[in-house]
């Protein structure tokens, strides 16, 4: 028996991909459609032994072709041996998502309505008329489902496999009189020249539309279109006949809106919103810092009781000292540190996908549009931005929340000037090392430095842009519901995964390149951390980091080895000036007396702490840029630009100070 | 007048798209084409709109307000 191939298409928005997922589970294939990189992902289910493959689209509005998103779903109906369209249909958002529909019941494929988000219509005290409206869409089978909490799933797959033994059903929009018959005299030249074609009627429509694709296919007919305003005479009877199918099919559509709208003149205020927002961000940085960092500290002290047990574990199996080594000091210090963020980063997410699926999300561009666009940023980017001060890691993860790319990129640009947390006890070390009853000062006016940074940079890469791209929001307000478990779970469960795996990796081979530079030379393994590969690099670029008063070989070790994680600047100065513990005031003294030797002085210590809040995050923040970016040039351009800034800035710092003092 | 100058409460029609051809297009997949009829929401000082059209809710930046005109109906 054949595979039936299946498409879903549907408005974003709309639960497809929670509906898919319900179908394919885990058992995923995921592609880029040949030439974008749009993902496409196709699963295998099986009803009553018919093996069913269920391809998901991107999120469209419409098939008009006008963005990457629209060309790669139409490819894939028409050129992907589609036998089947699942249009999935936001029952609560009727009128907007029939359009879409209208299209596809042109295209001459046989399409299922599947009628999502019932179960919200029934909470609203929203009717369907469930017997009309699959008379006024042809009698094509409308099937109500609920994505979320999987029902009608067996109902419509057998509808799958019922309609695509029976074939496509005729068309449903009447035009007026003139363009059908253009459309007619379109068909009859059609066949003429390809018999074979299935799907005239729907070319004969976007021949008149002007389309691009098609009237490239079809010259000579394309030519036949002197009028243009068929297009918008198109879409203005599609859109006629929703709103009376709308008429007839749905009752007590008005009461349902009532109450998004209540909520909205409260979330949306023009005067509350602002601030009622940064309450919200309060209570997400709240939580995700103060609550995820106890819960971090339990899994620190389960680091180092797991660290231990291995070092004695490997101690006493006689594994050879190097590998204990690299084991311990390398590999489960460096993978472990990533790990403990593992709380921070779960309770943000489970914060992020609450305020998402509640709705609220859509609302924050609105809110905070104004503000942002002051330095040509979208509203959205002021959430990473904020996420930035406690972990650099998860706030470019947020900025997925944007969906225009340049957004992205600019935002994810930035985010890393929010000074992290991770920075906080380096600032706070040469902070009261050096800086006595103003150490306070020091430290906080390194948070301005960083704010003041992405401002200026956020403004001078906008003012850059060639294409200045009317600033613009354009964005779908949903109607607020209650948050669901399992899309919850299930967002959160993609973002932890990502978090460990992607980052995990690379921290993994960074832990092993900087405990193998600190830890071997030339002649082989060695303990003595002077006579060490970092130590030959350190006194190599001495001379380059002189004049930012940062030229101490033992200082370019640290700032190198801050490149795996920022905390580890402070303990690896404890290393290089042989100190137990950096924070005690012995030790404190200790260091200071050590750098007072090589002439490092409080300059030097500001100097030190500009470059530290410019200069590469961390790996880990890398190897997220990589990830989200998709780009390596990209991605190595951003931190050979952090490198240099961090230099220059440094540089004047010291230059500057040393004049005044 | 334009969507920039409606007053929240309001119930409108569009008159006209002024904007560049994609924006336009975009606008006009999502029902929101002469003819239409929109409410007026919510409004920012600096000029963000939020309007309803064919049943949804859109938030419109100043630029886009700008670019659409309206006249009142009753």
């Amino acid at each position: 028996m054949k595979t039936i191939r299946v498409a879903f298409v549907g408005n974003p928005n709309c639960g497809k991909t929670t509906l898919f997922n319900a179908y394919t589970g885990a058992n995923l294939k995921v592609a880029n459609w040949p030439g974008v990189t749009v993902e496409r992902k196709e699963g295998e289910t099986n009803y009553k032994g018919q093996k069913i493959t269920l391809v998901d689209t991107p999120g469209i509005y419409s098939l008009a072709c006008y963005s990457i998103e629209e060309k790669v779903t139409r490819y894939c109906i028409l050129n992907d041996d589609i036998d089947v369209i699942v249009n999935i249909v936001d029952a609560s958002a009727m009128e907007r998502n029939l359009y879409l529909t209208m299209q596809l019941l042109e295209m001459g494929k046989p399409v299922i309505l599947a009628l999502n988000m019932m179960d919200i219509v029934q909470e609203r005290g929203m009717e369907i008329d469930m017997h009309r409206l699959p008379e006024l869409l042809g009698e094509i089978p409308v099937v109500p489902v609920s994505a979320r909490k999987r029902t009608g799933l067996d109902v419509l797959m057998h509808a799958v496999k019922h309609h695509y033994e029976e074939g496509p059903k005729g068309h449903v929009v009447e035009y007026n009189e003139e363009t059908e018959q253009k459309i007619r005299e379109f068909r009859a030249l059609l066949k003429e020249k390809n018999p074979a074609l299935k799907n005239d009627r729907w070319v004969a429509i976007k021949l008149l539309e002007n389309d691009e694709v098609i009237s490239e296919q079809y010259p000579e007919i394309a030519a036949k279109v002197t009028d243009d305003t068929f297009e918008k005479r198109i879409i203005n009877d599609k859109y006629n006949y929703i709103e009376e199918l709308v008429e007839e099919c749905l009752f007590h559509k008005e009461e349902k809106a009532a109450w998004t709208d209540k909520v909205d003149s409260v979330l949306t205020h023009r005067i509350w919103g602002v601030p009622i927002f940064l309450c919200i961000m309060a209570a997400v940085f709240f939580l995700t810092f103060a609550v995820g960092d106890a819960l971090k500290g339990v899994f620190e002290v389960g680091l180092e009781w797991f660290s231990n047990a291995a070092f004695e574990f490997l101690s006493a199996i006689h594994t050879a000292d190097w590998l204990i080594s690299l084991i311990v000091d390398g590999i489960i210090a460096g993978v472990g540190g990533i790990l403990t963020f593992l709380p921070n980063i779960f309770i943000l997410f489970l914060a992020l996908a609450f305020l998402e699926d509640s709705g609220y999300m859509a609302r924050v561009a609105y809110v905070m549009d104004g503000i942002m666009g002051a330095v040509g940023l979208s509203g959205k980017a002021f959430l990473p931005m904020v996420l930035g001060f406690g972990c650099t890691v998860p706030a470019v993860m947020a900025t997925r929340a944007l969906e225009e790319e340049e957004d992205r990129r600019k935002t994810i640009f930035v985010t890393p000037y929010m000074s992290c947390s991770a920075r906080l006890p380096v600032f706070v070390l040469f902070a009261d090392m050096f800086f006595g009853k103003y150490a306070m000062f020091a430290a906080l006016s390194m948070y301005v430095i960083g704010m003041i940074t992405a401002i200026v940079i956020a403004k001078i890469t906008n003012s850059m842009q060639k294409r200045r791209h009317e600033h613009a929001l354009l964005i779908e307000l949903p109607e607020y519901k209650t948050p669901n478990a399992r899309t919850i779970a299930v967002y959160v469960w993609e973002k932890v995964k990502d978090y460990l795996t992607k980052a995990g990796t690379t921290i993994f081979i960074a832990s092993i390149v900087i405990w193998f530079i600190l830890n071997f030379n030339l002649q082989g393994m060695t303990a003595d951390v002077s006579a060490s590969f970092g130590a030959y690099i350190g006194k190599w670029l001495e001379p380059i980091m002189a004049p930012a008063g940062l030229g101490m070989w033992q200082v370019v070790v640290a700032l190198i080895s801050g490149i795996s994680a920022k905390e580890v600047v402070v303990s690896s100065f404890a290393v290089l000036f042989g100190v137990g513990n950096a924070n005690s005031a012995a030790g404190m003294s200790q260091i200071i007396h050590n750098l007072a030797e090589v002439g490092f002085t409080a300059v030097n210590a500001y100097a030190l702490m500009v470059f530290v809040l410019l200069y590469i995050p961390c790996a880990a923040t890398v190897g997220t840029i990589k990830k989200e970016t998709g780009s390596w040039k990209y991605t190595l351009k951003m931190a050979g630009f952090q490198l240099l800034l961090a230099w220059m800035a440094a540089t004047f710092v010291y230059q500057i100070g040393s004049l005044m003092i | 007048m334009t969507v920039f100058d409606s007053i929240p409460g309001k119930t409108y029609e569009v008159k006209e798209i002024l904007l560049a051809e994609d924006i336009t297009r975009r606008l006009e997949s999502l029902g929101i084409f002469s003819g239409t009829k929109v409410d007026t929401l919510n409004k920012k000082r600096n000029g963000a709109v939020i309007i309803k059209a064919r049943g949804a809710r859109w938030a419109l930046g100043k630029d886009f307000a700008k670019g659409i005109t309206i006249r009142e109906v009753e």
